[in-house]
């Protein structure tokens, strides 16, 4: 097919250019000056992307919805958490001194160096390296590299190889597709994806010491005021430790992907006061309630294989692949967050759990509306 | 009837006026048994951007559904397929096969060979490659899958086990992720082998190891990284395909195995990997920024020993994606080291371009632009990364938006963007033909845009919180808004890309001629027609420098009186 | 489109042989593979929860080991017969290669019989199960690969398509035969000795 050949521009063609000797300074001039003509033209515009990323900066800090609900890195409520933030500061400031000087050399030399149109067609002078400057530029970096390691090596054993004090609380951590369950071997309380711990102070710490233990696949504890993610992982237990120094609920979520329903594997740490706790404990290690109004949905809870995955203390039901319910109404959203803890949702979540979670592993018991009205009622009396 | 323009007269003129069947035929026929790496190396690149859009789609895909909280356009098994494949697609399918393409077209022509030195394994290399990727991609429709969504990789890029296993994946999605990547593996495998045979065995008279083009010298390096890096991460398939497969035990912790093992395996592969992708994309760079600011690159000795180095000090960073993981505080402290080590000779390279521009006259031709623009980026990029390699900082930063951005700077910042000036500065070499610069610029300018809203962003709502992987997230966090410019930025993105891939169609057709040299360089292939015969060159060259065509054009001043 | 000018060059111009390159980096990248199932071997050594353990089951394969280790030697026999012309000798040489291969073949598959069907060990059994079984059956995945390659070689000396201005050729298919012998090498001393 013979191709169709565009009106030629008035411009030269780079195939003239071609046409002639590649050392011809009339076809390098002609060249260069459309070359120059582009270069004007993209500094005029370099300022763009600049102011581009300057406002792009700027939006972040604007425009997150409210700060006090942002679980931020930047907001830390706990010892190990602040401990990493005021390393983190130290740290930008030398990555930020770095891009500053060599970006700034960077634009720098754009800008001085780009060609002209005054310019005439001789090569710039050709320099092919300086020792001096290579060793120059290799040690400073060495030296940022040492203070920078020293600087982090200290951090690291101050958090991992931190010793457990006396006072400390202690929580067993499992991770299960797709919820929490959270053990205090020594208070004889098991609950699940809301956690429940003591405020710490520097007068009278009161460290939790979480020990991470996961029941099928790889989870990743994550909430970030309080202190950075440590993994759980099947087969490997791990260690952690949050010591809180102001009350408060503190969110989070699973951060290490665990299957299909691992965006709503949420966590809400409440940081109580030692009176809260206390009275939180106490009211744990009660059996669940016993209202004899709600006897039927009790029943059906018993006799419908709830009791395969669920406990509830004092009762019949003793199984544990699913969460412990003993004080269900303790807990101000189910489905490990996925959803707020109302009746409404309680209803939807038993008739059919992949409503809120598609995927989750609680199959839909198949019981009809008043079967799980009544249930629902008993549920509504755990607290 | 006679044609009067043919030198003999009379004689008849049979050329048929279009083209037949038979002649479409045979054309497809010379394109599938073609062992010329010219042939071989456009295969590799069409195939990469081919999957490149596929990719990108998915990426637009993933940021619909993000862009605001509970939005329901992608399901969460087909959200989780979408971010897997788009990690798969993207270095394997997209990264690997481009800058693997771009080595096989140039390093023969750059060192004045007539071919790469195994021609066949060449060919069986692509194919091989070639066909993984589809056989990953027959899984969207293909075997049995878990909730009926066809069964494509979910599991994430990095497969941790036990989620691989047959307990906690029934189906077919992991074994079409690990089958499918082995056989691509064999492919690159052999690719690397074919580029090192090369270098080594097929250089013109008087092209030593320290005259080879700086692009030849990091393919050299890539491939013999490539050697140790794509074959551990085939091991790792192979054992879990031996878990869930012939019932072993390698990573079921119920036996015994260990999840932390298979992590191990992955990120020593799958951190090398990444400087096998940002190599190439370096080597590119040294190959342009000396010739649009008119210099030689300043200090080609450090620049050898500073890529050799990456490589070295690259196989010990990997357990730096397992700072979270439980190891001891003495583990952790020594990749810290490591970690941060690996950055003094990137940096050096970086500093190394800035003092090759410094004194030049910069042409701010599209392959310049995209190069300038990697610099910046990558110096942000290897900016992060020192932020990660603080293990306690990086146990907030793991698993978050703010990994994500770091990593997507190097590899759309860096390495898609030297692709693209790669792609810009050698399409006339391969086509005869120049790309449109108006077009050019257009993509370039949108792309830039587009990459920062993303990008730029995306680091900050890592800081607030927002971890990875994740089909959705809580309305409450402050992300909402940030998600939906990082959203608004991809769209931008895509829009460049399309624009990218309207030039090289376009052009192919109505671009300008280019000639052998439209860009006054100085390497070997610029001194072959364009594009070169099937033979390359008519006689074998010989050189005496690093840039034999400087040394041509400049008789009266050729570099081999001032090379060290 | 502009020639570039042969000139004068007086020294030859020397470069590796685009064979020999290849089949090292090959090499190179098998020992990678090699190395990851080493690692996972010893990592798992003792770790078994159940089943037999490595002491109660496994006989030092002495003599197959010599067999294997003697191949290298009469390869390497072969391949100074091929570079002196001598094909008869070459033949011979290769084909008790070949032999002495098989032998180590044979010798596997008997252990591996005894060690299913009387000790019960299979791939599934334990973690000692699984690693030993990956582990010596990618060695000996490869020494199949290496017998297809010599059987192959020495019918196309039969046939008389190889000739002495093959010798190089043959030297480097002979490095990966050394390869498979050094790889016994490390097997058989991490599972035999070490893990035992």
């Amino acid at each position: 097919m013979a191709g169709v050949s565009r009106p030629s521009s008035p411009t030269p063609r780079v195939s003239d250019l071609s046409r002639k000797s590649i050392t011809g300074s009339l076809a390098r001039k002609q060249m260069q000056s459309r070359m120059r003509e582009h270069g004007a033209r993209a500094i005029r515009l370099v300022s763009l992307p600049l102011l581009c990323f300057a406002a792009v900066s700027a939006a972040p800090i604007a425009w997150a919805d409210g700060p006090q609900s942002s679980p931020s890195i930047f907001a830390p409520a706990s010892t190990p958490a602040s401990s990493i933030q005021d390393l983190s500061w130290f740290v930008l400031a030398i990555t930020g001194g770095i891009f500053v000087t060599v970006g700034g050399l960077l634009a720098w030399a754009i800008f001085r160096y780009r060609a002209r149109k005054t310019d005439d067609d001789s090569e710039p002078a050709q320099i092919y390296g300086s020792t001096q400057v290579e060793l120059a530029w290799t040690v400073i970096p060495i030296l940022i590299v040492v203070v920078l390691f020293l600087t982090t090596a200290r951090i690291i054993f101050a958090i991992q190889d931190a010793p457990k004090p006396q006072v400390a609380l202690d929580v067993t951590v499992v991770g299960h597709q797709f919820w929490w369950e959270f053990r205090y071997p020594k208070l004889g309380i098991v609950t699940a994806n809301e956690l429940h711990v003591p405020v710490s102070s520097a007068l009278e710490p009161r460290p939790t010491f979480l020990h991470l233990l996961s029941a099928d696949v790889d989870h990743s504890f994550w909430v970030p005021q309080l202190a950075g993610k440590t993994d759980l992982i099947p087969n490997h237990p791990n260690d952690m430790w949050i010591d809180p120094r102001h009350t408060g609920l503190y969110v989070g979520q699973c951060a290490q992907f665990c299957g299909v329903e691992h965006a709503k594997m949420l966590l809400r740490v409440y940081v109580d006061t030692p009176e809260e706790f206390d009275t939180w404990v106490k009211q744990q290690r009660q059996p669940g309630m016993q209202d004899s109004s709600v006897a039927a949905g009790r029943h059906i809870f018993e006799t419908e294989a709830c009791t395969n995955c669920h406990t509830i203390a004092g009762t019949a039901a003793t199984g544990t692949f699913g969460p412990n319910l003993t004080h269900l109404e303790s807990r101000a959203t189910i489905a490990a967050g996925a959803a707020l803890n109302t009746t409404e949702n309680l209803h939807a979540w038993i008739q059919d759990p992949d409503h809120f979670k598609p995927g989750a592993l609680m199959p839909a018991m198949q019981l009809s509306g008043e079967q799980i009205d009544e249930l629902v009622a008993y549920l509504t009396t755990l607290h | 009837m006679a044609d009067q323009t043919l030198p003999i007269a009379g004689s008849l003129d049979v050329t048929p006026q279009r083209l037949s069947r038979a002649q479409v035929l045979e054309w497809l026929h010379g394109w599938v048994v073609t062992v010329d790496h010219k042939r071989l190396g456009i295969l590799y690149v069409v195939y990469g951007i081919i999957f490149l859009l596929v990719a990108g789609a998915e990426a637009m895909a993933i940021r619909i559904q993000l862009a605001w909280p509970g939005m329901h356009f992608l399901s969460p098994e087909l959200y989780n397929e979408m971010f897997t494949m788009h990690g798969t697609t993207m270095v394997f399918l997209v990264g690997m096969t481009i800058l693997f393409g771009f080595a096989n077209y140039l390093v023969p022509l750059m060192i004045g060979a007539r071919d790469m030195a195994f021609p066949r394994l060449n060919a069986f290399s692509f194919w091989m490659t070639a066909f993984g990727g589809l056989l990953i991609y027959y899984s969207f429709i293909g075997g049995f899958g878990l909730y009926g969504m066809g069964a494509a990789p979910d599991v994430g890029w990095w497969a941790y086990a036990p989620l691989t296993a047959r307990a906690f994946s029934p189906g077919h999605a992991t074994d079409y992720w690990a089958l499918a990547l082995i056989v691509a593996g064999f492919g690159t495998l052999g690719t690397a082998i074919n580029i090192i045979a090369t270098a080594l065995s097929m250089r013109c008279r008087g092209m030593s190891l320290l005259r080879m083009p700086l692009f030849v010298w990091l393919m050299l390096v890539t491939s013999a990284l490539t050697l140790i890096t794509i074959t551990p991460l085939t091991a790792a398939q192979i054992m879990l395909l031996i878990d869930r497969y012939l019932g072993g035990h390698f990573f079921d912790t119920q036996a015994g195995g260990s999840a932390v093992v298979w992590m191990h395996f992955f990120w020593i592969f799958g951190h090398p990997e990444v400087y096998v992708l940002v190599m190439p994309a370096f080597g590119i760079a040294n190959e342009i920024i000396p010739v649009f600011s008119r210099k030689a690159i300043f200090g080609y000795p450090a620049m050898v020993a500073a890529s050799v180095g990456i490589a070295f000090v690259s196989m010990g960073v990997w357990a730096h994606h397992m700072f979270t993981v439980g190891m001891t505080s003495v583990g952790n402290a020594f990749f810290v080291l490591s970690t941060m080590l690996v950055g003094i000779p990137t940096g050096i390279k970086i500093f190394n371009w800035v003092a090759t521009i410094w004194g030049g006259k910069i042409r701010f031709a599209t392959p310049m632009l995209f190069c300038l623009g990697f610099l910046f980026q990558f110096l942000i990029a290897g900016l992060t990364g020192i932020m990660l390699s603080v293990a306690p900082w990086n146990w907030q930063l793991h698993n978050s938006y703010f990994v994500i951005a770091h990593f997507h700077y190097v590899l759309v910042g860096a390495i898609v963007f030297n692709i693209f000036a790669g792609i810009y500065y050698w399409y006339p070499k391969v086509t005869g033909r120049m790309l449109s610069e108006t077009l050019g610029k257009w993509h370039f300018w949108l792309f830039l845009i587009g990459f920062h809203i993303t990008f730029d962003t995306m680091h900050f709502v890592g800081f607030l919180g927002m971890p990875r992987s994740i089909y959705t997230y809580e309305p409450d966090r402050g992300w909402n808004h940030l998600n939906f410019i990082i959203s608004i930025g991809g769209m931008i993105q895509g829009i460049a890309v399309l624009i990218f891939a309207w030039n090289l169609v376009q052009s192919y057709f109505r671009g300008r001629k280019a000639g052998n040299d439209p860009w006054d360089a100085w390497t070997l292939e610029w001194s072959t027609p364009s594009p070169p015969p099937a033979y390359n060159f008519a006689t074998d060259p010989v050189v005496h420098s690093r840039r034999p065509l400087w040394d041509l054009k400049h008789p009266e001043d050729p570099d081999w009186k001032y090379e060290a | 489109m502009s020639a570039i000018p042969i000139s004068p060059v007086a020294e030859p111009w020397r470069l590796p042989s685009r064979g020999r390159v290849a089949m090292l980096a090959l090499i190179t990248g098998e020992s990678a593979i090699f190395t990851i199932f080493v690692v996972a071997y010893i990592f798992y050594i003792g770790k078994s929860l159940t089943g037999p353990t490595p002491l109660q089951v496994l006989d030092i394969p002495w003599f197959n080991t010599i067999c294997l280790l003697s191949s290298s030697v009469s390869i390497l026999i072969a391949e100074r017969q091929i570079e002196r012309g001598k094909m008869r000798g070459f033949m011979m040489w290769w084909a008790l290669t070949i032999a002495l291969g098989m032998i180590f073949i044979g010798g596997t598959a008997v252990e591996w019989h005894k060690l299913i069907y009387v000790d019960g060990l299979t791939i599934r059994t334990n973690l000692f199960g699984t690693t030993f079984y990956s582990l010596v059956g990618l060695h000996a995945t490869h020494v199949v690969v290496g017998l297809i390659g010599l059987s192959l070689i020495l019918i196309f000396t039969l046939t008389g398509h190889v000739k002495e201005q093959h010798s190089e050729r043959i030297q480097v298919f002979a490095l990966y035969w050394h390869f498979v012998d050094a790889v016994w090498v490390v097997v058989f001393t991490v599972v035999y000795i070490v893990g035992r």
